[in-house]
């Protein structure tokens, strides 16, 4: 999806760089990467360290740098295309899978609006007029305080002591991620991911994706570009 | 910590006048070889996270602006691609760049 987009505009001076927010390490991602055959760097974010720069919450977030490495558009839901939800659900599914697929079908997904506001950008560079100035991206840059501050440091340990082997030592770590930064959709998805390839109710978390999706709206998951 | 680490892991450059990056400068102490992370985390706002069990120490994002962005100026950063070869997002200076997080879970 974003090898096309940048095949398109790569001569207008566009770069893409897709960073897998993966504590799993390269292989959970490599069929993907596989399948794309991505000219742009495609790299590996173990810690997701990228919600720490950013400010990044979900997947697929995206960030515009200009040519002069300064912030045009911060974080913000970005699909290069509509993804299909229901790839891998068939009739074995289970009543969480469904449940799951309904709400993924609610979610709002802007790729057009996005894909043409990239195309724009490439094309117009900082006369573009989706381009903003650096006093509205921090302002619109998410609030984070103390509690945010140490909910990735508890992430940062529960990824490390995960990739170490100690899985049931991580779960304290990712909990704590958790409460102290409930928006934080990745460190949720993460975690719920090493207990449940469905991101379902385990015995581990008190928390599972349709439910917190449910719990929260679906707003809230993926919220309306504002361009 | 050696000031070296803490340059190399937080982003933050310390220098005579403070703790800086991306343009802001926060005062700090006079500098030793060595420096107390829990002074400088605690100047810049950041949280301190201990693992007794294992012996961990982590020290989360510096939260001196209030927000998860210290300026508009995008935060340099190195990460490794799929072969394990570290690429460094600051190379890119003279390109518009999209820079898209995603996972496979």
């Amino acid at each position: 999806m974003w090898q096309e987009l940048r095949a398109e505009l790569h001569d207008d001076g566009l770069e893409v760089v897709t960073v897998a927010l993966d504590a799993a390490g390269p292989e959970a991602a490599r069929p993907w990467i596989e399948r794309a055959r991505p000219e742009h760097p495609a790299l590996i974010d173990e810690h997701h360290r990228l919600d720490e720069l950013f400010g990044i919450v979900n997947v697929p977030s995206g960030v515009w740098v200009d040519e002069a490495g300064v912030i045009v558009r911060p974080p913000e839901p970005a699909f290069a295309a509509r993804p299909h939800w229901d790839e891998g659900i068939d009739g074995d599914a289970t009543e969480y899978q469904r449940r799951t697929l309904a709400l993924e079908e609610q979610l709002l997904v802007e790729d057009e609006k996005y894909v043409a506001a990239v195309r724009d950008w490439a094309r117009h560079g900082a006369d573009s007029r989706y381009v903003l100035g650096p006093d509205e991206v921090m302002a619109r840059s998410r609030p984070r305080g103390r509690a945010g501050s140490e909910a990735a440091a508890h992430f940062e340990l529960g990824a490390h002591l995960q990739r170490q082997g100690h899985a049931a030592d991580a779960v304290g770590h990712f909990r704590a991620a958790h409460r102290l930064q409930p928006e934080n959709w990745t460190y949720k998805c993460q975690a719920w991911s090493f207990v449940d390839p469905h991101l379902g109710p385990s015995a581990e978390y008190d928390t599972d994706w349709a439910g917190e999706v449910e719990r929260t709206g679906v707003e809230a998951y993926y919220p309306p570009l504002d361009m | 910590m050696p000031i070296e680490d803490f340059q190399r892991q937080t982003g933050w450059l310390l220098k005579p006048e403070g703790a800086c990056r991306a343009g802001v400068c926060i005062p700090l102490p006079p500098l030793q070889a060595t420096v107390d992370v829990g002074v400088l985390a605690e100047r810049l706002g950041m949280g301190v996270v201990h693992d007794e069990r294992h012996g961990l120490w982590a020290l989360g994002p510096s939260t001196v602006s209030g927000r998860a962005l210290e300026s508009a100026d995008a935060p340099d950063f190195a990460l490794p691609d799929f072969d394990g070869r570290p690429f460094r997002f600051g190379s890119l200076r003279g390109r518009k760049v999209v820079l898209v997080a995603w996972a496979s879970w």
